[in-house]
Order: structure tokens, then sequence, then C-alpha cells
């Protein structure tokens, strides 16, 4: 179930990430909906979503299939420019949003390169937590529990022996919207 | 994203429950208070195991109840089909269980046929009203008079009730719409089908062929493990799809088939193997018979002769054929799974199974394993005191010789009176939108207002529940017990379904139902026992199973046994002569031919589009898709219209269209999608849209039904199958 080894108190935090195996998602959603149950997002918004790409003409084609989410960047725009504070690096290098804090007033959505966040319907900026409460009690997050082709993996970028650096070691990975400059750590194997 | 609707999952944003399995890890030895507020409180302070239903392959799951609401649907990671994993649908159980459509109470029919009026009635008194017009009609009639049409796990109940009333009158379409010419083509063959769910050793398979298979978007969730599993080892795919799948983007080799033409790809893959000796000779002088025969049979099918009927190159065919062999041993030709298309589907479920058996496939480990069960005695009940006549028959009609199950369509046609040597006069119907599900839509009707009774047991109000004189509400597999489920697999297991929650409205399990039904037929005594928990109870212990445990786990395996001849197993065939039969002898005896032939189809016109139709992973065709749950993510279907063609007919993204087919039946508008990822020949669509039920709230009118489009279909003269791949289109914008 986990994928780093829990930490004794006072040794360093993690550093959370995420890898995505794009060679063997199939898109079938089924971590958008473990995520909507998991974390009782309202209806019409998500907090993960299925991007999928087809290069070419046919029938000389190409398609890259993506699970994607906030990249909790660790130089975050949603957290800088965030006028109340609301918007927080929480442990381990999650980005997450006080919710008694924040406003609403969207200047972290205008922020995101990666379009991440949505305005709960109770009026503050919502998305992906990398399932904070999960990881607090040593569980994955709900997307990368459910995911029937074990394409999502989550775990300390800074622990060698963790999947996701073992995985960012042995394949190419690639990150979105490097130019963004915000440090993401949601990485893609392709 | 889609729009906001109307959200039906009531979770509050209490604090934590208890940790679920897997959780007991110490916490990270860091905290903030500013992260609070951040769990959303859907731990349950129960979690209860049980299987899914929302498809057949039956996952084990661990449903959350927290303050008696189920708040989300885990895999049960001692499951072996599950292993901890869902698909979109076994996440979406909530979805069904909190649906405000659902059927709440029994319902007697106010209004003609098919007005969909109906008033609430109680549990005595629907069933009164059943029982009475069974018995009259088996007094009438003969208890042959009566058909049950059943799909899914809870109808095996209603089976029972069948065999004391005295019928055998019982079929599922997935027989004749579905994977029966799969089936039957693997028992002519091997002796046995490939089975449900298959018995595809894809995990340790090198080499992996899709042909018609959309294994990825057809979410059968081990399939869809097994195959993730094998890319991450680097096996090799090839894809034999008309339209880009995702399997095909994910594939060494893609070939973009004419549709209707596997069979003549099939030859002459296996021309190549044979010719070049690539064949797995030694396993073939074990167990094989009729080589001699195949082989002559081949001479003539070249690549060459199959570029002129499949559009694919022969170079690539050739190349394809030597990448198929070298994979071998552990190179699978996937069965498929619905593969009721051109009438001639036994013939290419032939191809396959006996190009599996050059390539050494079957038994062996990554092609297909020997599956074990878990030995579990039926429950003792007294013999059965009629020995029933067999389905009806259609005088001078076709006769089929290899139909290993009743035919639905057929069981529906009999029932138009004076067609058959006997007639249907009442359906019992569960979990099956017979409307939706079989093709020739107006014939359906028609047999349905010839009866003198139908009673759905349901629990959504689909199309035919709307035509029912009587509706028995089944409350959902959240909220029942069921009979043990110990199918076929790799490691032996038996599984548990057990209430989650208590049945909402009101609702019966079918157990219940069918039990209160034999007993007021006199039946009784072939439901001896006072409920389910005891029966349970008893095969059980008739088992040597622990049903304390068993409830706690929701699943108990069984010893390991070898499933493989690597494992040791020695294989049998039961076929007449115990061999694999490449040959087959029971097809030339029964006038069919003995290795398949190609058989050139009808091809659409300039102006027309092949119709052809499939899965999404988070829908199980029509069952699904008033699910607002599931909805979320695709709450409709699109028409797939390759890209060059919709620009000659000038029709752009979301652009809505009518489609015409070759009978001038018109749909109600779709939405086109204009891709690079389908031929040009051809249009595509997700199966088990365009309801129009009044009940289904949200499914009703969204997107477009292919089973009305369906008004052609091709007979399998082998087992009666329904070829539904033989309509054409032609394509309108739709008038707004």
């Amino acid at each position: 179930m986990t994928t780093t080894t829990p930490k004794a108190q006072g040794e360093r935090e993690p550093r959370y990430g995420m890898v995505m195996d794009t060679r063997k998602c199939v898109g079938c959603n089924a971590c958008v909906y473990a995520c909507m149950n998991e974390n009782a997002v309202p209806e019409g918004f998500g907090r993960d979503w299925i991007v999928s790409e087809t290069r070419g003409r046919f029938p000389t084609l190409q398609m890259e299939i993506r699970s994607e989410r906030c990249n909790h960047c660790e130089d975050a725009p949603c957290v800088s420019v965030c006028p109340t504070g609301a918007s927080h690096y929480g442990p381990g290098g999650i980005v997450l949003v006080e919710h008694d804090r924040c406003t609403g007033c969207k200047a972290c959505m205008a922020a995101c390169p990666y379009d991440a966040r949505f305005i709960h319907p109770d009026g503050y900026a919502d998305k992906c937590t990398f399932c904070h409460h999960r990881v607090e009690k040593g569980l994955d997050p709900a997307c990368a529990t459910v995911c029937p082709t074990e394409s999502l993996a989550f775990g300390d970028l800074d622990d060698p022996t963790s999947k996701v650096s073992r995985l960012l070691v042995a394949h190419e990975h690639k990150v979105l919207l490097p130019e963004a400059g915000t440090l993401p750590k949601l990485f893609f194997l392709t | 994203m889609p729009l906001s609707r109307r959200s039906f999952i009531k979770i509050s944003s209490a604090t934590l429950g208890t940790a679920a399995a897997g959780g007991a890890l110490a916490s990270r030895g860091f905290s903030s208070s500013r992260a609070h507020g951040q769990d959303p409180g859907t731990e349950g302070d129960r979690v209860v195991p049980t299987f899914c239903e929302l498809c057949f392959w039956n996952c084990g799951v661990l449903a959350h109840v927290k303050d008696g609401t189920v708040t989300k649907i885990e895999g049960n990671p001692a499951h072996p089909l599950s292993r901890g994993k869902l698909c979109p649908r076994g996440t979406g159980g909530t979805g069904l269980l909190y649906d405000p459509d659902r059927l709440r109470s029994p319902l007697l029919r106010t209004n003609v046929r098919g007005s969909q009026e109906f008033k609430p009635v109680s549990w005595e008194a629907a069933l009164d009203e059943v029982a009475g017009k069974l018995i009259r009609m088996k007094e009438q009639y003969g208890p042959e008079a009566l058909a049950l049409y059943s799909h899914g796990y809870g109808g095996s109940w209603f089976k029972t009730l069948m065999s004391a009333y005295g019928s055998a009158n019982i079929a599922a379409p997935s027989f004749a719409q579905c994977r029966g010419s799969r089936e039957v083509a693997f028992e002519l063959t091997y002796g046995m089908g490939a089975g449900s769910p298959e018995w595809t050793d894809i995990e340790n398979s090198r080499v992996l062929t899709l042909i018609g298979s959309h294994l990825g978007e057809n979410m059968h969730n081990t399939q869809v493990q097994d195959l993730a599993r094998a890319i991450e080892r680097g096996a090799q795919l090839v894809v034999v799809d008309p339209r880009y799948s995702v399997a095909a983007g994910k594939a060494r080799y893609w070939l973009p088939i004419k549709p209707g033409t596997d069979i003549a790809l099939l030859l002459a893959w296996m021309h190549v193997i044979v010719q070049e000796q690539l064949y797995d000779r030694d396993y073939l002088e074990r167990y094989a018979v009729g080589f001699e025969e195949l082989k002559a049979h081949l001479a003539d099918k070249t690549p060459q002769w199959a570029f002129a009927r499949t559009g694919i190159a022969a170079e690539t065919i050739v190349e394809t054929a030597r990448f198929i062999a070298g994979g071998r041993p552990g190179s699978l030709i996937h069965p498929g799974r619905r593969t009721a298309w051109y009438g001639d589907d036994t013939q290419r479920g032939r191809a396959i199974a006996i190009l599996n058996a050059l390539l050494g496939a079957w038994g062996r480990e990554g092609g297909f394993f020997l599956p074990a069960a878990m030995p579990i005695p039926a429950h003792p009940h007294p013999p059965y005191a009629h020995k029933p006549r067999p389905a009806p028959v259609v005088p001078g009609g076709q006769v089929f010789p290899f139909a290993s199950s009743t035919l639905a369509h057929g069981q529906c046609h009999a029932s138009i009176p004076g067609t058959a040597d006997y007639d249907i006069k009442g359906w019992l119907v569960y979990g099956t939108n017979l409307v939706q599900a079989l093709p020739e839509e107006s014939k359906t009707i028609q047999a349905i207002q010839a009866l003198d009774l139908l009673v759905a047991i349901d629990v959504l109000p689909s199309e035919i529940v709307g035509w029912a004189d009587v509706v028995l509400p089944e409350a959902t597999y959240l909220e029942r017990y069921d009979d043990l489920h110990a199918p076929p697999w790799r490691e032996p297991y038996v599984a548990i379904r057990q209430p989650v929650v208590d049945p909402m409205y009101d609702t019966r399990p079918g157990w219940w139902i069918a039990k209160q039904l034999g007993e007021r037929l006199g039946l009784g005594a072939y439901f001896p026992f006072e409920d389910v928990e005891q029966y349970l109870a008893e095969r059980t212990e008739a088992a040597g199973i622990d049903l304390v445990e068993l409830a706690k786990t929701g699943v108990i395996e069984g010893p390991k046994v070898p499933v493989t001849i690597e494992q040791g197993v020695q294989p049998t065939f039961p076929t007449p002569s115990g061999r694999i039969e490449l040959y087959s002898q029971q097809m030339a005896d029964a006038g069919l031919p003995p290795l398949p032939d190609f058989t050139a189809h009808e091809e659409p016109g300039p102006d027309q589009f092949r119709l052809l139709f499939g899965r999404a992973p988070m829908h199980t065709f029509g069952r699904t898709t008033n699910n607002a749950f599931l909805g979320r993510v695709m709450a409709e279907n699109v028409l797939w219209l390759n890209a060059r063609r919709a620009q000659e007919l000038g029709l752009a993204q979301d652009e809505l269209v009518t489609l015409v087919n070759q009978d001038g039946v018109r749909s109600p508008p779709i939405k086109v999608m204009p891709t690079e990822r389908i031929r040009p020949d051809c249009v595509y669509m997700v199966h088990g849209f365009g309801h129009d039920a009044k009940g289904l709230s949200f499914g009703r009118n969204r997107g477009v039904n292919d089973t009305q489009l369906v008004t052609r279909v091709a007979i399998d003269p082998a087992m009666g199958g329904t070829g539904m791949n033989v309509n054409f289109v032609r394509i309108e914008r739709a008038v707004a």
C-alpha cells in the first residue's frame, strides 16, 4: 500500500511526488471516479482528469494517455500569488488550500499553468491534495490505489529506494510545461 | 468537464472514521495544524466486503458505510479478480444504490402495454397476481410456456424457480448476441469454451494479439491489470481493429483491417506460419488432429490473397505472422468477447482457436491457463418432477447444431403466436433490458404484445420494465445476499455477496422473490430454507468453508493447484477425438465448413458507413447509463467519424447528425466526433445509450441507441448467433 518508509519523529520531511506511466494507462478514468468518491468532489468538477492526445493522420498515428492533476509544484505560483496565505505548502511539500482562509478570489486559478483548480461550491479554491488525509495514515492517494493498470505511483522523491525514485531512474520521463518554471512534481513516463 | 448536475451523494464532512485495512502504519511524524479540513470524511465506520454487479466480472469490493450511508467502494485486495483495484463502474456502485429513479415498490400495469403507467401495490398483491397467472398458464399451456431471460448473478434463484415449475426455456443475450460464437468455436476445437472471466494468461504473454477486442475500453478489471503487467514486462501487442483503439495506441503493429474480413487475415497468418514451419510442432503432434487437412486448406490463402480482401499489405501480413509466431511460447491470440458480427462468427472463432493451437497456446503460460474451481456441493433439493420439452422449434426453420445455450432472440420470436411448434406465453425478465439487448426491436415488441404475462424483476425502470404487466423491484447488490460465487479461475476461490446496507424503499432480494413465488406455486420444497442465511450456512458447511471468516474477508482462496502444462497439468480435450480438433469432423458432419472459410460480406455504398459499436470503460451497456455518477465523465455517446469523411460532409466537432440506416430507420440526433482514429468506411459508437424509458431521468434521450439501427442480422448457422455488424447508415445533418 505505501510507497515510502514512514519517517520517525525529527527526521527530514519527505518530498512527495507522483509518477504516471503513459505506456500502461488505458484512460479508463478509474482514478477520476475514485477521487470523486474519496474526496466527495462536487458534481461538475474534478480534481484529476484524463487527457488523450492523438498525433498523425490515419493510419499513421500515435497516442498518449495521461492522468493529470495538480503538479504540487516546488515553486508554486498559486502559493505565491495567494493574497490571504490560504494556499500553502503542507507536509511533504503537498500544496494545500486552507478552506477557512480562502476568499475564493481565483488569483490562484489564474496563476496555475496546469488549470488544476476550481472554486468549490462552498466558496474556496479546491484541487488535488494528493489525498493528504490518506497519506497521513500511510495510504496511497485514492487514484493510485484504485488504478487497475498501476500507472500511478506516489511517494518520496528524495528517498532513492521509493518506487517513484526507482521509476524515474529507470525510465525516460517528462513533466508538463517545464517552461513555466514551477518545478512540478508530477512526472510522466513515456 | 461535464456541466453541473444535481448531486446525489450525501456525504457530510464530519470527522474521520476508523482506518481502513492497510492503514495501520504510524503517522509520519510530522503534521500541520493547517492541514485540518482536508479530510473529506468518506472513510467508513464499517467496511463490508462483497462482490460487484455493475458488470458480470464480479470483482471483490469493500464498501465503506458511515452513518448508514455507503460513502465509497474500494477494491478488495484479497479478491483474485480485483486485487484491490477497480474499474470506474466498481467505484460507481453508489450511483446505482442512490439512483433517484430506482424502482421503489411493486407495480401493476394500469394502461395498455408499453404505456409505462403503473400503480404501486403491496408485495402480497403483486406476488399473488403473478402466481395466479403462472398457475393458470401451466394448466392451459404447460410449464414450457414460461420463459426466463436472465442476466446477472442474482438470476440463479429464478433459474431454480423455472426448473421447479417445469420449463427449460432460460436464455440470456450474452450467448447469441455476445460471446456465444466464440464459446462454441473453442468448444469445437478444444472441447471447452474460453470462459467468463476468460482463462487468458495475458500477464505472462510475450506477444498479445487483439483482433476485434478493445481491451482497455472493454474494461474487465483483471484482464486490464494483466495487460498492464504484460506491457510493463515488455510484452508486445498486435492489434487488428478498424478503429485506433486504446490498445492499438500501445501496439507494435496496428492493422486497420476492413471490417468483416478477419477470417482472411487469420488464414493468411496461418498460411505463413505453416509454410515457414513456425508452428509448435511438438505440441501439435502431442495434442492435435487435422494438421494435414489444415495445411492443404491454407495452401492458397496467401498474404497476397488476403491483401485483396483485408486491405492489409502482404508484406505486413508476413511480418506480423512471423512476429506473432516469434513470441511463442507465450504468444496469445485473444479470443475476444462480443463476437456476434457477420454470421460466420463461429468460423472466425475457430480460426482464432486454430491459430492459438499452432502457437501452442492452450494450456500454456502466456496463453490460456486450465482453470480450477473451488468444489462446493449444490444445496440439496427434491428432484424436479417434470422433464421439460426442449426449446420451441420453428417448423422447417433453421436448426443450429452447436447452440449450446438457448437463443434469447429465438425464445423471443417463439413468443410470436404460431411461429414455433409451441407458443411461449409468459416471460420472467431478470436484469436484462431486452428492448436494447436484442436486435430487430420491432419483433421484440411484437412478441411482447402477444404475451399473457410479462414480469420484470429489476432495479431501474428500463425500457423492458415499461412493457411489463407486473414489476417486482429488486434490492441492489449492495443490499442483498446472493448465492456463493466460485468460478473456474487461475486460483480456486469462493466469494460472498452480502448486504452492505438494508434494502431501500419497498424492495426485496431476488432469493426472497423467487422463494415467495415458489411457495405460492406449491413449489416451496425447492426452496428448503427459512432465509438465504440458512441456505449459505448449509452450503458453506457442506463444502467445509468457514462462513464467519468468509463474511469477514469477502473471499476465501482454496489451495493453489497447477493450471498450466508447464506447472505439470496433463491437458485433456473433451472433443470427440479427445484431441485439439484443427479439422472439425463435427462441423463437417453438420454440413458446415470443417476448416474456416472466408466469405465476402456486403459492403457499404458510397454514401454509407458500416455501423460498429463497442464498449466504454465506465459503462456496462444500458445498465449503467442512468447512473449519474458514472455519467459525470461520459453522459452520452458520440459518433466516431473519419476526419476526412467529416470534412467532405462539412461536419465539425459536436455537430448534431441523424443516422439513417439501409431500411430507412432514423436515429435521434447524435454529436459527431471527427477523428483520425477510424477507417473511412465505418462509424462507431459506444453501445447502451439513447434510453427512451420515461422513468430514466438521467439517461433518457442522451445519445443514440444503436440497437434501433440494427434492423438486419446475419444468423450464424452453427449456433444461431445474430451478427449485428451488417447494418449501414447514411449521415444527415440534424434539423434544428
